[in-house]
């Protein structure tokens, strides 16, 4: 019995959004009397963080405090209409969209201000901590609050704003099958380090390091928190996760997390990750976001480390130990690929 | 089917019910006391979302029938913070983002306590060990045991 370390590698480029009537998502963003705003979607927050990103876009751009403003997703019934919470197209789509309301609202709120301190929209600027005064004379300022209640109870205003994202349809072509789905990508590398049991048959991984270029991360916590989570679930889809049966037919598939195996957190590696800012020029604050690319890597590269570690190359997930342990018999023991030095790729 | 009455304390709280022969201590909580922090998951004792301690310690609260609880003391993540300060457990969490989509940090949260009300300086194996029963399918456990951890190296008191 040996253990066999390998170690395997895979690069993406990764589609935000698809070409799907355009992917359209809308946003309304309106103020409530207490200088507060409310940003609706009907995309949902998965835990991915999407509710804290869009607020931070929506109070960046009406320039109030983050506090200060309130994102209601998911509602479907009275929502503006949306895609949805898929194909990595949160942040850069419904960024979007909520930048263009939040522009129309900050016109009237603008606008209504000015109404009350009697000048021009046009001379007028936000501090971001909830005021709004003339350029270059502070002291001639209101606070935000003060406008929303001059606006719903005095100027019979309505501070909001409509906002949709909607990428041209792109034709497919007949000859060639041609088009251009996307407006932007990200891209991504991650190494894995594995070692394989030859017989056993059981696939450890014992490291993984990444490189992530996913525009300008909004929120750096929540992107790297996303990247650690999912590389965790392209490990489990890589290795452990299936619902297919394994013997003799589909009745003895996994009904419940008794038999679905996930690795648990006796099971996780090293994961060290770098992130790569290069502002997406229709991106969102240039914010193109992780989404489904935080798993899709790892799935390869554990496969091209299984290969390099004993010489077997399994093609359909997951790489149970059956698998690999049928592919060192196949082919009458490991193989590991003869590298120079250290296990590389 | 006849109703039994049962009495407990919840978070300190004095509760009394009644509840359906065969009933599970999760439906007690969620539907006659109204504490929805413990959370339905599998049903079946797999997935831990559903933990709370019952006399200190972890239970999966779908598989424990309700009226084996009485005179227990019961204690849900609902209980954790004291007003509007956070348990230590709850900060950790927040500042290491060992939260995603939510769906089991209370059962987490319970699985930790009980760890830590009983060992303050826990190692990462015993971590590991403590929250083995529960299943996080957004963080990949680690900001969580890194949350845990932290929270037991600051060396606060561990109360409810």
């Amino acid at each position: 019995m040996t253990k066999h370390r390998g170690r395997g590698v895979a690069s993406i480029n990764y589609p935000i959004g698809m070409n799907l009537g355009g992917d359209p998502s809308q946003a309304l963003v309106h103020s409530n009397p207490d200088g507060k705003f409310t940003v609706a979607l009907s995309s949902i927050d998965l835990g991915q963080g999407m509710k804290s990103v869009t607020r931070q876009i929506a109070a960046e751009t009406l320039g109030v405090p983050v506090e200060d403003v309130y994102v209601d997703t998911a509602d479907s019934d009275i929502g503006p209409h949306c895609m949805g919470s898929f194909a990595s197209r949160g942040t850069h789509r419904v960024g979007n969209a909520v930048i263009a309301a939040a522009k129309e609202a900050r016109g009237v709120l603008l606008d209504a201000a000015a109404e009350e301190l009697e000048v021009n929209a046009q001379d007028l600027e936000t501090d971001g901590k909830g005021n709004i005064h003339v350029r270059g004379a502070p002291q001639r300022s209101i606070t935000v609050r003060d406008v929303s209640i001059a606006a719903q109870f005095r100027q019979g205003r309505t501070i909001s704003g409509r906002g949709i994202f909607l990428i041209p349809l792109s034709d497919v072509n007949p000859e060639t099958g041609e088009m251009s789905p996307v407006s932007c990508y990200a891209h991504a590398c991650l190494v894995v380090d594995v070692e394989v049991d030859d017989e056993t048959g059981v696939v450890d991984v014992l490291q993984m390091n990444s490189a992530y270029e996913l525009g300008r991360a909004l929120n750096p916590k929540l992107v790297e928190q996303q990247l650690v989570g999912g590389a965790w679930m392209g490990m489990s889809h890589a290795l452990y996760e299936t619902t297919e049966p394994y013997y003799p037919d589909r009745a003895h598939a996994p009904n419940d997390f008794n038999d679905y195996v996930m690795p648990g957190p006796g099971d996780i590696a090293e994961h060290n990750i770098a992130v790569l800012e290069r502002p997406a020029p229709d991106g969102p604050f240039g914010g193109k976001g992780p989404g489904e690319m935080c798993a899709n890597p790892v799935l390869p590269a554990v496969a091209n480390a299984v290969f390099n570690a004993v010489g077997v190359r399994v093609d359909d997930l997951p790489i149970s130990p059956e698998k690999v342990l049928r592919g060192i018999k196949d082919q009458g023991g490991a193989r590991p690929m003869p590298t120079p030095g250290q296990a590389g790729a | 089917m006849s109703k039994k009455p049962l009495q407990f304390t919840l978070n300190g709280a004095n509760k009394a019910v009644f509840v359906e022969d065969g009933q599970n201590l999760l439906d007690v909580l969620r539907r006659e006391v109204g504490d929805f922090a413990p959370k339905y998951g599998c049903g079946q004792g797999t997935c831990g979302s559903c933990t709370v301690l019952i006399d200190g310690k972890p239970h999966l609260s779908c598989l424990t029938l309700a009226e084996r609880s009485e005179g227990a003391s019961i204690e849900t993540a609902s209980g954790l913070a004291d007003g509007p300060d956070l348990h230590p457990l709850q900060d950790a969490f927040m500042e290491h983002f060992a939260a995603q989509c939510g769906y089991c940090t209370s059962g987490m949260l319970m699985a930790a306590k009980a760890l830590l009300d009983h060992t303050p300086t826990p190692t990462r194996e015993e971590v590991v060990e403590a929250i083995a029963g529960n299943v996080c399918r957004c963080t990949g456990y680690e900001p969580i045991i890194n949350a845990i951890l932290d929270a037991a190296a600051r060396g606060r008191r561990f109360s409810a």
